[in-house]
């Protein structure tokens, strides 16, 4: 149990921290830190999922802003429509994640390497373009909704705590079902095939389906946190999609730590809080973020997560 | 009886050099099989593609009365043709148990369940625990296989391909790199073996060849110019001048 926990602390560390945030936002300036708080989990979300392609899977995909932002448009084209169910949001964003997933998976993961960043960044910029092209939806603008999903008719989600209740409960699932996942016989087949496809193939396993299966569990939560981003916003639009929001994606799960899933997590909070603290400083923040970021990819092997936990491996 | 394996008109080219040519041979039920031939007789190149990882570009492949010349190399794999790899194929990330386990996954079951840890199927860790303790390697169990020994990786490459229960196993070099005491393990566990598991052996080590083979086949330039019973190939004038008299010079 001790050893367990000495092994488990970061996780657990890092959700009680977030936990705890409702219960002190309200010490400083609530609404600013609840709303930055809802837009990191949310992120970590996202980068979550996509820990399960790059970490677990060895998939580079460059395309993972596209399933964010069929969360978003999920929320947004339905409100315009006067469909403000939170419910009818999930299933309609994790049903046309799944969709695109398995009609873009299915040529992307015939391809590996720099082919296979390349084919889902394409993907993904037709997603972007296409929704540029939505100008019933506001087109290049996007389009600001209405109001907050409502549950059973009933706008709870209005409160920013139970909009981040409700982020923080959707992260901690997605958590624990990927844990499961990365531990079963499936994670097992697709971490083999991102250390050796051909020793996978010569005792009888096809990469092929298992990536698949992974690439199409990864967009559904991503879906999942894109519907929560749109709520958290109030508006939608294609930047939501666009090709930068999947580098930093992918840069946030590297500079986590890749393959550890709660790195992902970590990754999100020192991501968004350096940009945060960076941009109130200089205008100029970015000149001194990115040599930051290059450093801590450069130094920190294993990501923040290895980081921390160095010598408490089992 | 019919052959478990049956190789018919065999070519492959790589632009003009004919790699195989026109090879044909069999291997029989339980049958220890044995190829040798000289560096570049294009022996590596006779494994993958009897195991699906290259496609030939002429002739048929049979296994099991089937003939699996279009299947993939996972497809065969499940049809129970094992094989190991001349350069160690291994997950190094994993440890030696998992390596094996996943072997024995593959073949028990669908591998699409999500939600119960894999570590503890006894169904497939119980059967990986055997064969690493067959190979003497119940001690590194727990291993990441990539901090084992070469020789030890060797074995486990073995562990793993007859925890996939094959009926013909297709070893290139297994010998290759080991210890005077590994390889003697090997032998005698390849040697365990013959009677219940058919065995394609790619091996340079002429001492084992000799005391393990049911039968030897020589290729030279891609093709078989001799099969026959380790005596008559090794009293075989042409074998001789094409290849044991080389070692002798």
């Amino acid at each position: 149990m001790a050893r367990r926990l000495r092994r488990e602390w970061l996780p657990l560390g890092l959700f009680l921290a977030l936990a705890l945030v409702p219960v002190l936002a309200p010490l400083g300036p609530q609404s600013f830190i609840l709303s930055l708080m809802t837009r990191i989990v949310v992120v970590a979300l996202a980068a979550l999922s996509l820990d399960l392609l790059i970490g677990k899977g060895g998939l580079v995909s460059f395309g993972h802003a596209a399933c964010l932002g069929i969360g978003a448009y999920a929320v947004g084209i339905l409100s315009a429509e006067g469909v403000t169910d939170g419910g009818a949001h999930l299933a309609v964003a994790i049903a046309a994640a799944a969709f695109f997933a398995l009609a873009t998976g299915a040529v992307a993961m015939r391809t590996d390497g720099v082919h296979f960043i390349m084919i889902t960044l394409a993907f993904g910029q037709m997603l972007y373009f296409l929704a540029t092209a939505l100008s019933a939806y506001g087109g290049d603008d996007g389009i600001t909704l209405p109001g907050r999903s409502t549950v059973l008719g009933r706008d709870v989600l209005a409160s920013d705590t139970v909009l981040y209740l409700a982020a923080l409960g959707a992260l901690l699932a997605a958590y624990l079902l990927l844990r499961r996942i990365a531990a079963s016989r499936f994670g097992r087949v697709l971490e083999g095939a991102r250390d050796n496809p051909v020793r996978m193939e010569a005792i009888g396993f096809r990469p092929f389906r298992f990536r698949l299966a992974a690439y199409l569990i990864s967009a559904m939560i991503a879906a999942v946190a894109g519907v929560l981003l749109a709520n958290q916003t109030g508006f939608v639009s294609p930047a939501t999609m666009a090709w930068q929001r999947s580098g930093e994606l992918i840069f946030i799960v590297v500079l986590g730590g890749l393959g550890s899933l709660h790195g992902a997590i970590l990754g999100a909070i020192a991501f968004i809080l350096a940009e945060e603290l960076l941009s109130h400083w200089s205008e100029h923040w970015r000149i001194v973020f990115g040599p930051l970021l290059i450093l801590a990819v450069l130094f920190a092997r294993g990501g923040l997560a290895g980081l921390l936990t160095k010598g408490a491996r089992p | 009886m019919t052959a478990l394996l049956r190789v018919e008109g065999l070519s492959k080219s790589y632009g003009a050099l004919r790699v195989t040519d026109g090879l044909s041979l069999s291997v029989e039920p339980g049958e220890l099989h044995a190829v040798i031939g000289p560096n570049g007789a294009g022996k590596t190149t006779l494994i993958h593609q009897i195991s699906g990882m290259t496609p030939p570009d002429a002739g048929r492949i049979l296994f099991a009365g089937e003939d699996v010349t279009g299947r993939s190399m996972a497809g065969r794999a499940l049809a129970g043709l094992a094989r190991s790899f001349q350069i160690t194929s291994i997950l190094p990330r994993f440890s030696a148990l998992q390596n094996v386990a996943l072997a024995v996954q593959a073949r028990s079951g669908s591998s699409f369940r999500f939600l119960s840890p894999v570590d503890g199927e006894a169904a497939l860790t119980g059967p990986a625990r055997d064969l690493l303790a067959r190979f003497g390697l119940a001690e590194r169990a727990e291993m990441p296989a990539g901090a084992l020994s070469h020789g030890e990786k060797r074995q486990l490459e073995l562990a793993i391909a007859l925890a996939t229960a094959p009926k013909l196993l297709l070893l290139d070099e297994p010998l290759a790199g080991t210890s005077h005491a590994e390889s003697a393990r090997i032998v005698e566990i390849l040697r365990g073996l013959t009677g219940s598991v058919a065995i394609l052996l790619v091996e340079h080590d002429m001492e084992a060849v000799f005391a393990l083979a049911d039968r030897v086949s020589v290729l030279v330039y891609g093709r078989v110019i001799a099969t026959g019973a380790p005596e008559a190939i090794r009293s075989n004038p042409e074998v001789r001048a094409a290849y044991l008299g080389e070692e002798a010079a």
